[in-house]
């Protein structure tokens, strides 16, 4: 086994298909964030608002005025220099810096791609991307090689398996299979599109694309694995992100995992994307054709190595904390990030927050709109970690306005994946009695029905 | 992008996927695909034709006659012209509870409700004005100087007795100004219903029935947002929740719609859940019968699920929030000041269909209650 793994280790192959990939994440990341800045949300998802919902641990992570568009500038650079492959590390580094540091100022926008984001950028911090067909590479001759380890290559198809077949795990519970939920909702609702309209409203079209995007998920990994099978399984990459590009409102996403997805195709395929830049812009290419392999140093190989176990080991267990939280995941929420749970729930909710003076008895309810976007106070309606939060903001407020002797209740209902809505926090409960932590959220009443599967 | 371009696009897609979909699926059941499709188009017809368009054209006959009594009035006043005047206000004000909610549209644009329906009313400000006799009452800044707010004050808060009101119209010194100044009120409430009624039966009737588009611009997206808005902010916490300090922890009696004339302010709480309860239901006014509407279009999807129907249980709310209102007194006024719990009470009937209407039917009918257009997962 050792021999094998070690044999493994020592294998090269071209470095084309990193090269590709580099470019392609480069510009795909350069276009989104054009995309973002063009439509005003940096404005209004982190200038305008007054309070932002900071994940644990990182309350320190905040938007800092209009420099915040100076981060989303360094980011966007970064990307085009990772396209260019000019100082390539530098500018993965920033990447990755800028990029987590924007997806952390606000978890209202939490998207499970924006994490894919960060954690593939900080994973090709220590791949050897811009050796080949690069800036880099082309002002430093002697840091330009036509070969680089197998190993390298492998991480990211390793990283997208993960993520589909994670993603599909997460789909066998009894909601997305036998309920045919929420895509039962979220369907019909797609009633103007021409010819699919209608045939959304049928039930076993609801089922059907529950259990195909079950399959699929679950099988895209061995199918573009394996050799085979991997025209078939791009095929249906490409059918299965412009689907839901057409049905859901996405973004970028659905064209960045398409993109990715031609790592899995071996070098040659990529050799002719190359072939291709390099006659549309009368590139001399000679210069990148060295023959060379890379070789890491010993001590470098073992920290990338190391690094790249650690990520990976990570990756693998992180999403199973679940287990370790009481309740129904999909209710408490407790584990639910960072664990490919995509488009798992049609959750909604409306909380009102009754603000009372614990001496005299007197109340009143917020008018969240007074402190919260629409968007942020949607998100924070249905998610335990949030309403804390806030509530800890508001007692804040109110001090500062001469309030004494504060208590915080709410009085909240959830509604999920098309159940009828349910009191969702122990109206009992004063929540500046509670801080927040890893620990279980005891203040949230229990679901009052079962979801059965992971 | 432009809206062609995007509309090629999804085409396009559809194409393509139907193409892949029917190829996957079997074939046999798909020929009465288009016969059990609620038909959203057929919802919107119904809003417009039986509901908006009836309702403002009916609100506007009310206003004319407003307009014609305050001239009236105001050429002879005399109690009993007062007295003729104050009824076809209230009616006029009813009226204006069944309009109300559809701020979409031209009403959106001139900020309809804003310049009709300000309260509490500016009284200060008004007598500034009337005292100036040099106004603009198109400003929005004068928008609490104006609108039924400015005539209960000038019909009912001008002075404590009819006679002393009677003579500010008519011995006092100033009287002119005044008598101006009602029918100016009464001649806005007409012009800016007039611009929008005319906009509705011009062009924004095919514009809004025409706009089935699921997506958060469609019309009934719009005005499904617009229409819990009208309910939560400014039925449940204008008319109920704010005079009874359920935001500030005190009750504020200045803030009870019709404040000059309180023992009508019950009449038009009522009278406004009446008209968010018979729109939920598709029912146009003088008609029994009940045309596409939320609740059939909650049927619909409810259809496809097992459990009770959940336009059951709206109306059962709205049921139980009349009952609430039936137990409070006539005045608004008065009982914020006498049992402000009944009130509270009240308010809580009110909220308790804010859930529903605002989780388990948007939730149902797949509708985004944000205006953020972000990305999703």
């Amino acid at each position: 086994m050792r021999k094998r793994i070690e044999t493994y280790l020592q294998k090269n192959t071209s470095a084309a298909p990193l090269a590709v990939f580099r470019i392609f994440f480069g510009l795909m990341m350069l276009i989104s964030i054009i995309r973002f800045w063009s439509k005003g949300w940096i404005e209004k998802l982190y200038i305008q608002p007054n309070f932002f919902f900071s994940y644990y641990g990182f309350e320190w992570v905040q938007p800092i005025g209009n420099y915040t568009y100076l981060i989303f500038a360094i980011c966007a650079i970064s990307a085009l220099l990772i396209a260019l492959g000019y100082k390539y590390r530098l500018s993965i580094i920033l990447f990755f810096l800028s990029f987590t540091y924007i997806e952390l100022m606000d978890k209202t926008t939490y998207l499970n791609h924006y994490y894919f984001i960060s954690i593939l950028s900080f994973l090709m911090i220590f791949l050897p991307a811009a050796n080949y067909f690069s800036m880099d590479a082309k002002r430093q001759p002697e840091k330009a090689f036509q070969y680089i380890p197998n190993w390298t290559i492998d991480s990211i198809k390793l990283l997208i398996g993960i993520v589909y077949f994670y993603a599909g795990l997460a789909k066998a519970n009894s909601d997305w299979l036998f309920r045919a939920m929420p895509l039962k909702i979220w369907l019909p609702a797609n009633y103007d599109l021409p010819f699919l309209g209608d045939l959304l409203q049928q039930e076993y079209i609801h089922y059907f694309f529950s259990w195909f995007g079950f399959i699929y998920d679950l099988s895209i990994p061995f199918l573009m694995f394996y050799r085979p099978t991997r025209k078939l399984g791009f095929f249906l990459i490409v059918v299965f992100h412009l689907a839901t590009r057409i049905l859901f409102p996405i973004g970028m996403f659905p064209y960045i995992m398409i993109v990715s997805a031609l790592i899995f195709f071996n070098y040659k395929f990529h050799e002719k994307i190359l072939t291709f830049i390099t006659n549309l812009f009368s590139i001399d290419a000679s210069v990148f054709n060295t023959g060379k392999t890379l070789k890491f140093a010993v001590f470098s190989k073992k920290v990338r190595l190391a690094v790249l176990s650690l990520f990976f080991a990570v990756q693998i267990l992180f999403p199973w904390r679940y287990f370790l939280y009481p309740g129904e995941l999909f209710w408490t929420e407790e584990g639910f990030r960072f664990s490919w749970r995509v488009m798992l729930m049609e959750k909604a909710g409306y909380v009102q927050f009754k603000v009372k003076d614990t001496q005299t008895g007197k109340w009143f309810y917020v008018d969240n709109s007074d402190f919260l976007t629409s968007f942020q106070e949607k998100q924070m309606s249905f998610q335990p970690d949030f309403i804390l939060q806030y509530a800890h903001y508001l007692a804040d407020h109110f001090k500062s306005q001469g309030h004494r002797n504060l208590a915080i209740y709410v009085e909240s209902y959830v509604a999920l994946n098309g159940r009828r809505s349910q009191p969702y926090i122990n109206p009992d409960v004063n929540l500046l009695e509670y801080e927040d932590s890893f620990q279980h959220k005891t203040f949230i009443l229990p679901f009052t029905d079962e979801i059965k599967g992971l | 992008m432009s809206q062609p371009f995007i509309k090629m696009k999804k085409f396009f897609f559809s194409l393509l996927f139907v193409a892949f979909v029917v190829g996957c699926s079997d074939d046999s059941s798909e020929d009465n695909s288009s016969t059990d499709n609620f038909d959203r188009q057929a919802m919107l017809v119904n809003w417009a034709d039986n509901l908006i368009i009836p309702s403002y054209t009916s609100f506007q006959g009310e206003v004319e006659v407003l307009k014609n009594a305050s001239e009236t009035f105001t050429e002879n006043p005399t109690q009993e012209h007062l007295e003729a005047l104050r009824a076809v206000y209230q009616e006029a004000y009813l009226a204006f509870q069944h309009v109300s909610m559809y701020e979409i549209g031209p009403a959106e644009t001139v900020n309809y409700r804003g310049f009709i329906n300000t309260y509490p009313t500016d009284a200060e400000g008004i007598e500034n004005t009337i005292a100036s006799d040099s106004y603009n009452l198109e400003l929005p800044s004068n928008r609490n100087i104006q609108g039924f707010p400015a005539l209960d004050y000038l019909l009912y808060g001008l002075a404590e007795s009819d006679a002393e009101l009677l003579a500010v119209y008519s011995t006092n010194p100033n009287a002119d100004a005044y008598k101006n100044y009602l029918t100016n009120v009464s001649q806005r409430i007409l012009d800016l219903t007039g611009a929008v009624l005319t906009e509705w039966n011009n062009n924004y009737r095919d514009t809004f029935v025409n706009n089935t588009s699921s997506s958060n611009t469609g019309s009934v997206d719009r005005f499904t947002n617009d229409f819990i808005i009208y309910y939560e902010k400014y039925l449940r916490s204008g008319k109920v929740g704010i005079p009874a300090g359920a935001f500030s922890g005190t009750v504020q009696p200045t803030k009870v719609e019709s404040y000059y004339h309180p023992s009508f302010s019950k009449e038009l709480l009522k009278e406004a859940l009446l008209a968010t309860q018979n729109f939920f239901n598709g029912q146009s006014a003088g008609n029994s019968t009940n045309g596409a509407s939320f609740k059939t279009y909650l049927d619909y999807l409810d259809s496809m699920k097992d459990g009770e129907q959940l336009s059951s249980l709206i109306n059962d709310r709205f049921e139980n929030s009349f009952q609430k209102i039936n137990e409070l007194d006539a005045s608004l006024l008065q009982q914020i000041e006498t049992d402000n719990n009944k009130m509270l009470e009240t308010f809580d009937a009110l909220q308790s269909n804010v859930i529903l209407l605002k989780i388990d039917m948007l939730q149902a009918l797949s509708i985004s209650v944000d205006y953020v257009d972000s990305d999703g997962d």
